[in-house]
């Protein structure tokens, strides 16, 4: 669909080729409710501009650290708990940890992860858990 | 519209490209590997998003600024997973990071007995 | 035009940056940060480059560049976490 040339023939042997994809990957098996959580997209129209204004206040506070002549960083270790019940919530949360810059989830365990931030500050807002519940809501009751 | 169109995108661009040698500088400057994922993440969505979007407005309704919100996706869905492999690939290395405050208690999850870190 | 030509040349001066690090990087990690690091701005500059001559071919290429990207660190990391403690006695030969 990419490049541009829009065949019958070409439409006909890609829609055969996916048919085909598909075929196979259900005998092996490997389609599951994990596979591609289509029921989340309602809810991700209003959770991903809220992740992106998020990272754009982070990435301005990194940038000012970054800066400022004395690198004023104090990195702090914590210990956050995801309230998420499906795999999907929880890598959605270490994801968003992650993507947003200050935070960096190192190890996840059940549901525990170990988060490393670049100042004591960020780790403090993280540990309120705001993050956290948004992502809770944007699982929501639809998840397994 | 041109008019506004174009600075828009210069705007975004030099915004992008602002904040690509800021995380370059800050990769520098940084004292450990811990403390350096966090400019590289500032590279990757901010600098990333900047650029892209200005080549976005100027792409216009074509096939590619699909290209180009294509390109965005994967570095947003990949960036993170490829930075939390290596921080810990790094952990399982050994490596401890230097730290201010460490509120875990000395306990990492993943791991039975307590680490002095 | 000339926008596309000063965004690229700050993404290059960015990945000089980057390489410098590589170089003086004290452990491996640093190194593969900043591989990982350089190939993300690779996609950037592929991008701009196709913008600057007004070929978007390029886009594909970046597309591609950005898979390949996320499965080269992975791999790289991997090699190392497996490599060292399989075989402890054969590093002391």
């Amino acid at each position: 669909m990419l490049s541009g040339h829009y065949n019958v023939l070409l439409l006909v042997i890609g829609a055969l080729c996916s048919l085909g994809v598909v075929a196979l990957a259900s005998r092996m098996a490997v389609v599951d409710k994990e596979g591609h959580p289509i029921y989340l997209l309602g809810r991700a129209l209003w959770f991903w501009p809220w992740l992106i204004w998020e990272i754009i206040k982070a990435g301005i506070d990194v940038s000012k650290i970054i800066l400022s002549p004395s690198l004023p960083i104090s990195p702090t270790l914590i210990n956050v708990r995801a309230s998420q019940k499906s795999a999907v919530g929880i890598v959605t949360y270490a994801n968003s940890i992650t993507l947003t810059p200050g935070t960096v989830s190192v190890e996840l365990e059940d549901d525990e992860i170990t988060v490393h931030a670049i100042t004591r500050a960020g780790a403090d807002d993280l540990a309120e858990g705001h993050m956290d519940r948004v992502v809770s809501r944007f699982e929501g009751e639809g998840a397994l | 519209m041109e008019m506004v169109l174009d600075i828009l995108s210069w705007f975004f661009l030099l915004a992008g490209s602002a904040f690509c040698l800021i995380g370059a500088l800050g990769l520098l400057r940084m004292p450990d590997v811990y403390t350096r994922l966090h400019p590289v993440s500032v590279i990757e969505t901010l600098g990333m998003g900047g650029i892209i979007l200005g080549l976005l407005l100027q792409a216009g309704f074509t096939l590619v600024a699909a290209k180009l919100i294509i390109i965005a996706a994967l570095i947003l869905l990949t960036a993170p997973v490829a930075t939390h492999a290596l921080a810990q690939a790094a952990l399982h290395a050994g490596i401890l990071p230097k730290l201010d405050h460490d509120k875990t208690g000395g306990h990492i999850a993943g791991e039975d007995e307590p680490s002095n870190s | 035009m000339m926008m596309f030509a000063v965004a690229t040349i700050a993404v290059l001066i960015t990945i000089a940056m980057v390489l410098a690090r590589a170089i003086l990087g004290p452990s491996l990690f640093d190194r593969v940060l900043a591989g990982n690091t350089v190939g993300s701005l690779a996609v950037l500059t592929l991008a701009l480059i196709g913008f600057v001559t007004g070929r978007p071919e390029f886009l594909d290429i970046a597309i591609l560049y950005t898979l390949l990207n996320l499965i080269g660190t992975i791999a790289v990391l991997r090699y190392f976490k497996m490599a060292q403690p399989v075989n402890p006695e054969q590093a002391k030969d």
